[in-house]
């Protein structure tokens, strides 16, 4: 294969070094929006309606992660090749997020009540969506741990195509709750298509390559 | 002749002295010389929280659908969480930004299907009509409540001085809608089409539960709150209290209403509350009253018509609230 193409594919040369001191500055860094968050529901400084600010907090942060996941791949080949390191981190703490978003959720507006869960599902896309995509970072979440990855071989990476579906139904349900204004969901939409566009590129390019071998 | 001669001149409101453009420019100005003499820290800060004035009125009378007998939700909850999408969609948007929207001098125009059309100034509206507490229960179409103790007078009374002809049967409301004051109206991602309207039927506004509202806790309203004046009609979504009114029409058909124009299918003209009827966002049956907390949710059951429904429901006698939802 000749040199200037095997800088295409992935993984390029991520550093070997494993800098743990650097890992748990990220994985607290991460945790910050969550110790925040804590604080202010200890302290009860979110206002009249916490459960509302607490939605849409914890959803801002999958959002964000989302965006984190996808953008460590092509920011990694653009010369922050550690970042790739931190690719299965980010994506758990979007889970993480996901999952504190539910358990609001489930708290607050449904009362653990499995009747209004169903009705919620079954009357509301942007709910039923939401839970999908939840769904979905269940087992790319399990299957995260090394062990099951090694098992795994190579539907590993097939399996965990599926972020890219847990990010659209995540923007699905974002767009489907804006009312008036659909600020943020534009924001995203097109954060997402540019690094859908990236990697469309990037699979033509293989394509291209394979052909020609 | 008994008449003194002034009185045969109408007297002269503080509205009529200063054309409108000049006071609002002389108001920015104002804002322009403080911000350069370096007396402000941020922009937001600009305009100074408004004097709010102690009202006289008579209290709400107990055992009577006026005052409701829940606990009150205190009054940093009912200023600080609020929807007023002119000045951005966060419920904290209204109490950080509606400063800036100037409420004095201020007049609502009354027209259309009227046999004496005209204008009302503030000054006039406080004066002329006699100011009644009602405690009601406020229930947002978003599933959370409020109990808030409202200053104001029945809107019928305001109507009968406009004397509505007998075609006229429904009602449409208008906010102000000032781009330079309302930061919310700029955006670029906002899609309702502005100024903010609402309508009621002419029967819902004549009835006695329906309250022009121009002060909350003892005081007038905070510009969050729908300064300085706004419409109350408590067995109805929040988003029917339009706020900061500048001109109400009689009208012989359904007016559009902003939502409405929006998303027709999930915001109907009546927007009675009903728990029986769900939203395509928000389940009706339950409410969150706030305050609430994580982990005292505060969840009650949504009443019909809010509770109000002895004072409401002959008025939807045989109609499909499924539909006329």
């Amino acid at each position: 294969m000749p040199a200037s193409t095997s800088s295409r594919r992935f993984p390029v040369v991520i550093p070997p070094a494993w800098n743990p001191a650097a890992r748990a500055f990220f994985f607290l860094l991460c945790l910050v929006p969550f110790l925040a968050l804590s604080n202010a529901v200890i302290s009860d400084s979110l206002g009249p309606d916490p459960a509302e600010h607490l939605m849409h907090v914890t959803g801002e942060w999958v959002m964000r992660f989302m965006v984190l996941v996808l953008a460590a791949t092509p920011l990694a080949r653009w010369g922050w090749p550690r970042l790739a390191r931190y690719r299965r981190m980010l994506g758990l703490y979007a889970w993480f997020y996901a999952t504190l978003h539910l358990l609001v959720f489930a708290q607050v507006y449904i009362g653990w009540s499995g009747g209004i869960l169903v009705e919620e599902l079954a009357k509301r896309p942007y709910v039923l969506v939401g839970f999908l995509a939840w769904l979905i970072l269940v087992p790319l979440g399990i299957t995260s741990a090394n062990s099951i990855r090694r098992k795994m071989g190579r539907n590993w990476r097939k399996l965990h195509k599926l972020t890219y579906a847990v990010a659209i139904l995540g923007w699905l349900h974002l767009l489907w709750l804006s009312r008036s204004d659909v600020g943020d969901a534009v924001v995203y939409g097109v954060i997402f298509v540019l690094l859908f566009l990236y990697r469309l590129w990037n699979w033509q390019s293989k394509a291209v390559l394979h052909k020609a071998s | 002749m008994s008449k003194k001669p002034w009185q045969d001149y109408p007297q002269i409101a503080s509205s009529e002295i200063t054309p409108e453009s000049v006071w609002l420019n002389r108001r920015n100005l104002m804002k322009a010389a403080t911000a350069s003499a370096g007396l402000v820290m941020a922009g937001e800060t600009l305009a100074q929280p408004k004097q709010l004035k102690e009202l006289s009125f008579l209290p709400a009378v107990d055992g009577t659908p006026f005052k409701a007998t829940e606990e009150l939700t205190p009054y940093e909850a009912a200023t600080t969480y609020n929807n007023f999408y002119e000045f951005g969609t966060n419920k904290s948007d209204p109490a950080r930004y509606a400063g800036s929207m100037t409420t004095d001098p201020w007049e609502i125009k009354v027209g259309g299907l009227v046999n004496k059309p005209g204008k009302l100034n503030l000054e006039d509206i406080m004066s002329d009509f006699d100011l009644e507490e009602r405690i009601y229960r406020f229930r947002c179409v978003e599933a959370w409540s409020m109990v808030v103790p409202w200053i104001g007078f029945p809107l019928s009374k305001l109507l009968e001085r406009f004397d509505p002809k007998s075609e006229g049967k429904f009602v449409e409301f208008k906010t102000l809608y000032r781009r330079s004051e309302m930061r919310g109206t700029r955006s670029f991602t906002s899609i309702i089409d502005w100024p903010y309207r609402e309508g009621l039927r002419m029967d819902e506004a004549m009835n006695p539960l329906t309250l022009m509202t121009v002060g909350l806790y003892g005081k007038t309203l905070p510009n969050q709150s729908g300064a300085p004046l706004r419409l109350v009609v408590p067995w109805k979504y929040g988003f029917k209290n339009i706020k900061s009114i500048v001109e109400i029409n009689v009208t012989d058909r359904q007016p559009k209403t902003s939502w409405q124009d929006l998303a027709p299918q999930e915001y109907g003209f009546y927007a009675n509350v009903n728990p029986k009827v769900s939203h395509p966002r928000w389940s009706q049956a339950y409410e969150r009253r706030l305050p609430s907390s994580l982990f005292n949710p505060s969840r009650v059951k949504t009443q019909m018509f809010n509770g109000y429904g002895g004072q409401v429901a002959s008025m939807y006698k045989g109609m499909d609230l499924a539909r006329f939802y």
